[in-house]
């Protein structure tokens, strides 16, 4: 995935630095609850949400079961529409290909809709790195972009900004990269969407090369569909001679009519709208509408591993919806930059630490960055059982071993020991209960665990003397509760 | 043809490794609605769930179109209208603004110059307040409802008018461009609220035609 995330520091470690920043934080509280409530609302309004919820995840799963066989068919529907597709086993050779196809059309700059994919692979360092410019043209992207920051939230990438800042980095920073922003700019958001506007205008119409993801392809038609608000997207995919679409290959569904679950799904979970503004759906090329050059580039880059694990391949099902993230204790608290990588949140939380395996120490961590509530799972639309897939990793993570499994295992073999034998378990108890008042409020020593948790208060006699007192002649003596210790 | 690739045939065997053995999965069993609104009501709630996204909804008779399409024009202060191939002709002809006819040739400079677009549409979605466009001849290249800031589009109702997603989708041909519009162009990027107007046109209005 991405070089931007090489060496990121564990989960709470990078997380501590976000708890200690109230703005942010702020922020954050807000755009979620916002949001929350929002798409509890659009949910209400379909009483078979349900089914819609049940179908999305048979269309995914029974698309994953037969992949091959639906990208042959992907593939040829949009070679028959005049389109070309390439195929990239990893993110480097998805750049390569771009960058490629780029070079070919003589030009050197690019319009892009915001992508996850292309964000994944770390495109637009990647054409920088050929003297290719990618001007981001979704208005979080375009945050993002110009204070030259990291994206923390897979619908709004600038989440963790609030119109304040917005302000700020569009007066200071939008005459570097093109038409400066207008003069007295106020951080009122409809003025701040009009700055956009005229900035990113003038890069519009003059385009040649659009780059793009995809939220579905359709393989019996070859249909690709991108679901968007501001009117960036068509931009990009209407106005240039030539487009470029890069879409993980987990994206594709079999029919045209599959798509008529998510055009319900999508948008009432992503940004609770009955209908977000604008999608965009092409087949290959259209003579006189459109670019004339349709490259797909379909990328693999860990999905195919992914698919692999029979209980962490439902991530695979994920529609980006970012439900997940808007709902999530830990998300609110922590941002989307502690995750380390392009998707943060509970999906990230399962989806990067398969994509990218679980070596790194941000990877190992992910999958505890959670306290397994599970209201993610409650949200996804695709019911992707995200505290089933945790648990699944941390199974993982633990097996290979490091210091904190070294331990934890060492403490679950003493005290298998121990109750193995029960003399030992009750001279323990009672020496326990004989000094609780010299105990500490927390357990010294183990680190971050132990730092975080209070030490539960010991009762005055372990439960098995207060039976043995109270029950051991068959009789229940009546207020037997006395002096339970409670 | 796509370009020879060794990754092609890599992927596609690490695809089937990958699944090989799980067990099959069957395709969706369609329970759900196709609609959730009775077909009386349908072109209300068309009505409502486009003003509600700050479309601005017009009601007519096929009589009294002309007459109020010149009058949209006009408090919009248009000078010029794109006009698609095939817009029936009574449409604009209450108005003497320019036209600028959809021609292949035409750039998306020039037609940042233009004022306005009118449109017809190949479907609308109550339940979802959307209309559908799919490059008709009424509707014209996808620009020239894209570029220039104001959209005027012509629904026939109740026939172009369905209930829910599902009773669109028969009604569209994916081989052709389609563009799903609700409402003018907006964002929740800043704090997740919804702003209207970016870079779509930033006044949407849709004129219902009835009988």
């Amino acid at each position: 995935m991405s070089g931007t995330f090489v060496g990121m520091p564990s989960f709470p470690t990078a997380a501590r630095g976000a708890l200690a920043d109230e703005t942010l934080r702020g922020n954050l509280r807000y755009a979620t609850h916002t949001i929350r409530d929002k798409r509890a609302k659009a949910v209400a309004e379909l009483d078979d949400w349900a089914l819609l919820r049940e179908a999305g995840k048979q269309i995914k799963d029974h698309t994953l079961r037969n992949l091959d066989r639906y990208l042959l068919q992907l593939e040829e529907a949009v070679t028959a529409a005049g389109g070309v597709v390439h195929w990239a086993a990893d993110a480097d050779e998805a750049n390569r290909i771009v960058a490629d196809l780029v070079k070919a059309t003589g030009e050197s700059e690019v319009v892009k809709v915001k992508s996850m994919a292309t964000q994944e692979i770390g495109l637009n360092e990647a054409l920088a790195a050929e003297g290719i410019s990618a001007y981001e043209t979704d208005l979080a992207e375009l945050i993002v972009q110009l204070g030259d920051d990291r994206p923390s939230h897979i619908l709004v990438p600038a989440i963790h900004r609030n119109r304040g800042e917005i302000r700020t980095i569009f007066a200071s920073e939008m005459g570097k990269w093109g038409r400066a922003a207008p003069d007295g700019l106020s951080d009122a958001p409809g003025e701040l969407a009009e700055a956009a506007r005229l900035h990113l205008r003038e890069k519009f119409l003059r385009a040649k090369v659009g780059i793009s993801g995809a939220n579905f392809m359709v393989a019996e038609t070859g249909t690709l569909a991108v679901f968007e608000s501001e009117g960036n997207g068509r931009m990009c995919l209407t106005l240039p001679e030539t487009l470029i679409s890069v879409v993980g290959i987990e994206k594709v569904v079999p029919t045209w009519r599959d798509l008529e679950v998510f055009l319900q799904t999508l948008p009432r979970s992503s940004t609770a709208e009955r209908m977000n503004p604008y999608t965009t759906m092409w087949t290959g090329t259209t003579d006189g509408d459109g670019p004339s050059a349709f490259h797909l580039v379909l990328l693999d880059n860990g999905r195919t591993a992914t698919l692999a694990d029979e209980t962490g391949r439902q991530a695979l099902r994920c529609i980006r919806c970012s439900a997940c993230l808007n709902v999530c204790p830990v998300y609110e608290r922590a941002g989307g930059h502690a995750y380390g990588s392009v998707y943060p949140g509970p999906i990230g939380a399962i989806l990067s630490p398969q994509l990218r395996g679980t070596g790194s120490e941000i990877d190992a961590s992910l999958p505890y960055a959670s306290s397994l509530c599970g209201a993610c799972y409650e949200v996804c639309p695709v019911a992707i059982d995200i505290p089933e897939v945790l648990v699944h990793l941390r199974d993982r993570v633990a097996h290979q071993g490091g210091r904190g499994h070294f331990l934890e295992r060492a403490a679950i073999k003493a005290a298998g020991w121990v109750f193995e034998h029960p003399g030992v378990l009750a001279a323990g108890e009672r020496a326990a209960t004989a000094t609780r008042k010299l105990h500490p409020s927390r357990v010294p020593g183990a680190g971050a665990w132990t730092n975080s948790r209070d030490l539960p208060p010991m009762p005055p006699e372990s439960f098995r003397d207060w039976w043995r007192r109270n029950r051991s002649q068959g009789a229940a003596p009546a207020g037997g509760r006395k002096d339970d210790g409670s | 043809m796509s370009p020879a690739s060794p990754s092609r045939d890599r992927i596609l065997a690490r695809v089937r490794a990958a699944v090989d053995g799980a067990p099959e999965a069957p395709g969706p069993a369609r329970t759900y609605r196709d609609t959730h609104t009775p077909e009386d009501g349908r072109v209300d709630l068309l009505a409502e769930n486009l003003a509600d996204y700050r479309a601005l909804v017009h009601r007519s008779d096929e009589a009294g179109l002309p007459a109020l399409v010149a009058r949209l024009l006009a408090e919009h202060g248009s000078g010029s209208v794109a006009v698609p191939p095939g817009l029936p002709e009574p449409w604009l002809a209450g108005t003497d603004v320019t036209r600028v006819p959809d021609a292949p040739g035409t750039t998306a400079a020039e037609l940042d110059a233009v004022d306005s677009v009118v449109t017809g549409c190949a479907v609308a979605i109550a339940e979802t307040g959307t209309i559908v466009l799919d490059a008709g001849p009424d509707q014209g290249r996808r620009r020239i409802t894209l570029v220039p800031d104001h959209h005027i589009c012509v629904v026939r109702a109740p026939e172009q008018v369905v209930g829910g997603v599902p009773q669109a989708m028969p009604r569209l041909d994916p081989t052709r461009p389609l563009t799903w519009i609700s409402g003018p162009s907006a964002t929740s990027d800043i704090e997740l609220d919804r702003v209207e107007g970016v870079h779509g046109p930033r006044t949407l209005e849709v004129i219902l035609v009835e009988g």
